[in-house]
């Protein structure tokens, strides 16, 4: 679904790094991990097409990303759900809006989805807080509603970078849980974290692919961690 | 067209998701309502000059269009010269212009108190031709009466007519750059929400919104500002003109006749128009830039 072949990707003159492949197919739960700058949110945007690689090809649903239209690209983004460690909303809309958003972009609000939106927010523990606006949430509570916001599409890619980042352990331990279920749900995953702990009991659980990305390149972390 | 007037009116009747997407933001708000009502104002002045300099032009070249004068130096010579005028083809008359109808003339320009009765004035005869052959009864006078003089008030209508017409022209090239000037004020403003909106736009993008979903919400909401902004200063711009003190026959005051008082209307949907294409281009521009 999600193709990276020998990608390079250099930023102001700095190789961040090279010959990266990575393909992210159905069912698949990916952790990648590495030190701070190392590129792992790069990595994770250049997976839905927020930038464009200084080399090698990105395919979103066997499409290249290279001289793909913006309609397109567009399209392809909403089978893949986004979560950020910094889970940006639009401020000014109730946080019943921000989850629904995807589905107000892709003309589907009163479908079957919105029906569902109950469920979703009770879901990821939030349906008390359906008419507070984004900026009165807690961290934790942003980052579920992003969780919310990235699968109301029903994508068929999760990505989550650092989603645990601004949250306590508990908290933490309930999103990957919710991650989880969406894996058991056929959708791939992947999350970009250096949370130990989180690798751990994400490892425990699934059948977690362990990536690190070290020295430009991406390995097999797995038997180390 | 009844497609075109069902977009417009789902336009006007706005979609509300898009309409929500983007926070309302005071300062381009108020930057594009100001400057639409500014630029209107001034096009109403612009549109009332080049209508009253174009009837300016149409009614000095009318009114002296087929008229002559024919000037004599003594009365002896206005016999011989209207029998020559009666005589000649074209000419559908001569009349001679009695001394108190030329006193009355020049008593606007010299005051009442001079004795008008001892200034030695020539004869006139006022010609009102219809096809004449203007050129051969000039031949002819020079060998009848040499002295006699035939005014065709070309030498001073042609210019008139030329500075009205040039007038006209400078209220269309006022039009014109008044349209640039606020087509160049709202993609400006548009470029400024835009980049202010920088973080709702990625976040719309990160949940897939394609940009001309984008582009809507800025669209209409700019559109409909140059709207009211326009339609306020075309108000404001018609009661000015309204005020203005009435004009005379040889200088007509600024203003609209008739049914040009409807001419004004067009401004504000022509600046709705202008604001929706430039707000459109600007924003579908801005968020290519923006990849």
């Amino acid at each position: 679904m999600i193709e990276l072949e020998n990608i390079a990707y250099s930023y102001g003159g700095r190789a961040l790094f090279h010959d990266v492949s990575l393909t992210l197919g159905p069912g698949s739960f990916h952790i990648l991990t590495g030190a701070s700058g190392t590129g792992k949110t790069t990595l994770l945007r250049l997976c839905y097409g927020d930038l464009t690689p200084t080399g090698g090809t990105v395919r979103l649903f066997g499409r290249d990303l290279a001289g793909m239209e913006r309609d397109r690209l567009a399209l392809s983004r909403r089978r893949i759900g986004v979560v950020h460690q910094e889970a940006r909303f639009l401020d000014h809309l109730p946080l019943r809006d921000n989850v629904a958003l995807p589905l107000a972009m892709a003309d589907r609000l009163g479908g079957e989805e919105e029906a569902q939106l109950g469920d979703l927010l009770a879901w990821v523990g939030l349906t008390g807080q359906i008419d507070q606006r984004p900026p009165e949430l807690s961290g934790g509570e942003r980052q579920r509603a992003a969780l919310a916001r990235a699968v109301i599409m029903s994508p068929e890619i999760v990505l989550a970078d650092e989603p645990t980042g601004n949250i306590d352990w508990e908290m933490s331990e309930r999103l990957l849980q919710l991650l989880i279920e969406l894996n058991r749900s056929g959708k791939a995953v992947l999350i970009a974290t250096h949370d130990l702990a989180l690798i751990r009991q994400a490892k425990s659980a699934v059948d977690a692919r362990v990536l690190r990305l070290k020295d430009g390149q991406l390995e097999m972390a797995g038997a180390a961690l | 067209m009844k497609a075109l007037l069902a977009q417009a009116a789902a336009f006007l009747k706005g979609d509300p998701q898009a309409d929500r997407i983007v926070p309302p933001s005071g300062f381009t708000a108020r930057l594009t309502i100001l400057s639409a009502a500014a630029m209107a104002f001034l096009a109403v002045f612009a549109l009332a000059l080049s209508l009253s300099m174009g009837r300016l032009a149409a009614d000095w070249a009318g009114e002296l269009e087929g008229t002559a004068t024919l000037r004599l130096p003594d009365a002896e010579a206005a016999e011989t010269a209207l029998a020559l005028l009666q005589a000649t083809p074209g000419i559908a008359q001569a009349r001679l212009i009695p001394p108190e109808e030329q006193q009355a003339l020049l008593a606007p320009w010299f005051g009442p108190d001079l004795p008008l009765d001892d200034l030695p004035l020539p004869t006139l005869i006022e010609i009102t031709e219809d096809g004449a052959d203007l050129a051969g009864l000039r031949a002819r006078l020079a060998g009848e009466l040499p002295e006699a003089i035939l005014d065709t008030h070309d030498a001073w209508r042609g210019p008139l007519v030329a500075a009205a017409d040039r007038l006209r022209l400078l209220g269309w090239i006022c039009l014109t750059l008044i349209a640039g000037v606020t087509v160049a004020i709202i993609t400006l403003a548009v470029r400024t929400s835009l980049a202010a909106n920088n973080q709702v736009i990625g976040v719309l993008r990160l949940v897939g919104a394609r940009d001309v979903t984008i582009a809507r919400a800025f669209v209409r909401r700019f559109t409909l500002r140059a709207l009211l902004g326009a339609a306020s200063g075309t108000v404001l711009g018609c009661t000015a003109i309204l005020l203005l003190p009435a004009g005379d026959a040889v200088l007509p005051g600024l203003g609209f006749r008739g049914a040009g008082w409807l001419l004004p209307l067009l401004i504000p949907i022509l600046a709705a128009l202008a604001a929706f294409a430039a707000t459109r281009a600007a924003a579908l521009s801005v968020l290519k830039e923006m990849t």
